[in-house]
């Protein structure tokens, strides 16, 4: 195990070896940890997770319960070092952590990624030491849940558009305006919000900075109702003269919007893991199902019409699979992964859709009702494709990068 | 104070199918696991650890990867761990592993030894009960409560209708059920802790200093001539209906079978 540089999140495990021809060999297994990372939070998954999920899904109701157990279990800061409140792991754990817990329950999937990927990595990234000690440790023990506000009603995908504002007087910055679809909203004790600071700069003129809950001003709006991944909270947050200390900026002033796509990079990974997790629980009980149930005298996994469609579905997994694991090495390694990360999301999520579409096409009329998960994992898959850049913005960033021009 | 745990890697009988010609265990692509009951063990020898401040050593022997299960158990919270792992040990049967693991037990000063009830492969029983006989000293199988007084442990033990209560002084050997606790996830921590800050220890034959005649095939005194499935030979039969219904169609079937 080599440890390059200050970074933790490049520990490299597994690509050292070096072939007889010189090159560094390609090696696709898990490490041991890795493996052991992914049995053990399947079995807390399935055990713990999974059986509540329905219900979850049925009343909305945020999954505090969860949270507070994948706190117990060191879940909420895996990627971080230690002495930041960390498990001190590496990215694709914290990956395949996603891509479990979202295999049980998509709506515990997207708030550990948000946690972890959007509030805990730009403090650890950017912040001071006195901002890390303050807000990442927390964080990442799981004391505090994290949130990240960048989207306002008039900046979606337009994300340089901010309307917010930040007004420095003293040792304050008064912030106004509003946000809205902020994962974990009104949940969270601490927001990574997105403000202009000077708007004659344009994306340059974006700051951003540490809110806690409880600063004067700040105030939690509308709750979403939503289609999907409805134990998770998307809710609007308003700023009125709120007052945040000078202190809790984070980075420099005209950071912000680096600070944003940077951090929405690894984002991404983590939404493609969620996706991941949701199309391989479609593909599990589909492939459960198509034993058990019997048509025209025997199991309809004995169909070669059906039968193809499952081997569509579990290829399209695998490939979604190493794209996303792919964008993980590679951030792990310090390579760059914008593209990679961007391909990962792009094709996981539109991948977690097919595969739950079909999941229900194939439990026909009971894939409809709320006996079986399919159509939960149909209606959780649709935001993948949505949230921390649409499939359009996807293909943006994999052009742009492609092109250069 | 020494606690040693002893584990067995086991194949997750929940996933294991059995060869319809051979009638064994097809054991490729079972995942393996610790043996439920020793994780109850091993559950408790860290809870007495967090209680009342313990070293908790854990044990296996078994092939080379039964490593994993060693990790797990570091991962859970111990704080050592040895495999014995060599070619001579396999093949052994309960008292040539008992033998084997008490040899291992004498080279620690230990106060408790706890071990699983029994494996959910072999389903024996008799590993731990021969491991306190061989180190001569106390045993209480079965416990579902474990209390420290001093150098005494207040021990429940259960039984089908009820449980006993003893008292025991160390050192002793414990084997766990189910019923004594709920053993805890590894938290994500303690899996990185466990392959990167703690170490599983190799221990052979030879480091024991025993025999290999007296280990494991060697010095297995059982022989395994063959493993079948019982035919199922009779099968019950349960009547429903009213009572004088029952009675009479009881009678008839006893007439049938001739034994009345």
């Amino acid at each position: 195990m080599v440890i390059k540089g200050d970074n933790p999140l490049s520990v490299i495990l597994s690509v050292k070896k070096i072939s007889k021809k010189g090159g560094v060999l390609m090696d696709f297994s898990l490490t041991k940890e890795q493996q052991m990372v992914r049995k053990i939070l399947r079995e807390f998954a399935e055990k713990e997770i999974a059986p509540k999920a329905k219900e979850i899904d049925l009343t909305g109701e945020f999954p505090w319960d969860n949270v507070k157990k994948m706190a117990k279990a060191d879940m909420m800061g895996i990627p971080y070092p230690k002495e930041y409140g960390g498990a001190g792991g590496d990215y694709i754990s914290y990956i395949i952590a996603v891509e479990e817990i979202s295999r049980a329950c998509a709506a515990t999937g997207v708030i550990l990624s948000a946690h972890t990927s959007l509030a805990c990595f730009p403090i650890f990234q950017w912040g001071t030491k006195e901002q890390k000690e303050k807000y990442l440790i927390p964080l990442a023990k799981g004391e505090k849940l994290g949130a990240f506000a960048l989207t306002e009603p008039n900046a979606g995908t337009d994300a340089a558009a901010q309307q917010t504002t930040a007004v420095l007087e003293g040792d304050h910055y008064i912030l106004n305006g509003s946000k809205i679809f902020i994962t974990n909203g009104g949940k969270a004790d601490v927001y990574i919000v997105f403000a202009m600071t000077d708007k004659s700069k344009g994306t340059k003129g974006i700051s951003a900075f540490i809110v806690e809950k409880d600063f004067p001003g700040f105030y939690i709006g509308k709750v979403e109702e939503k289609m999907g991944i409805r134990g998770s909270r998307a809710a609007e947050l308003v700023f009125e003269d709120c007052v945040v200390p000078k202190e809790n900026l984070l980075g420099k002033e005209g950071e912000g919007f680096k600070i944003a796509m940077v951090t929405l990079d690894g984002g991404r990974i983590g939404i493609g893991a969620q996706a991941l997790g949701i199309a391989q629980a479609a593909l599990d009980e589909v492939t459960k199902y198509v034993k058990e149930r019997q048509q025209f005298g025997r199991p309809i996994g004995k169909f070669q019409g059906l039968q193809w469609y499952i081997a569509e579905m579990a290829t399209k997994v695998s490939a979604a699979r190493h794209l996303v694991y792919y964008a993980a090495w590679r951030k792990q390694n310090n390579l760059s992964y914008t593209m990679e990360a961007a391909m990962a999301k792009l094709f996981a999520s539109e991948t977690a859709m097919e595969v739950t579409t079909k999941a229900v096409q194939i439990f026909g009329g009971y894939g409809y009702t709320k006996d079986y998960p399919v159509e939960r994992l149909m209606r959780d898959a649709k935001i993948t494709e949505i949230y921390e850049g649409t499939s359009e913005v996807q293909k943006m960033v994999i052009a742009s990068n492609l092109l250069k021009m | 104070m020494n606690i040693l745990v002893f584990i067995k890697q086991v194949p997750d009988t929940n996933e294991v199918k059995i060869d319809p010609v051979t009638k064994t265990l097809i054991r490729e692509g079972v995942p393996s696991i610790i043996n439920p009951d020793d994780k109850n063990a091993l559950e408790e020898a860290i809870r007495i650890k967090e209680e009342y401040g313990a070293k908790v050593i854990v044990i296996t022997m078994g092939p080379p990867q039964a490593e994993t299960a060693l990790r797990e158990a570091l991962a859970m919270g111990a704080d050592e761990a040895y495999l014995l792992t060599d070619r001579v040990f396999a093949g052994a049967d309960t008292y040539a592993t008992a033998k084997t693991l008490s040899k291992m037990a004498k080279k620690f000063d230990y106060d408790i030894i706890f071990c699983g009830r029994q494996a959910i492969d072999g389903d024996t029983a008799q590993v731990g009960p021969q491991l306190a006989e061989q180190l001569n000293i106390p045993q209480v199988t079965y416990v579902k409560e474990v209390k420290i007084e001093g150098d005494t442990l207040i021990v429940k033990r259960a039984l089908e209708d009820g449980y006993e209560v003893i008292k025991v002084k160390m050192p002793v050997l414990l084997t766990a059920i189910k019923e004594l606790n709920t053993p805890r996830y590894p938290s994500i921590k303690g899996i990185f802790e466990a392959y990167r800050e703690k170490e599983v220890k190799i221990v052979t034959a030879a480091d024991l200093g025993v025999d290999p005649q007296e280990v494991g095939l060697k010095g297995s005194p059982t022989k395994v001539i063959s493993t079948t499935t019982p035919e199922t030979q009779r099968a019950g039969e349960i009547f429903t209906g009213n009572v004088k219904e029952c009675v009479q169609n009881l009678v008839q079937r006893l007439v049938e079978k001739h034994v009345i």
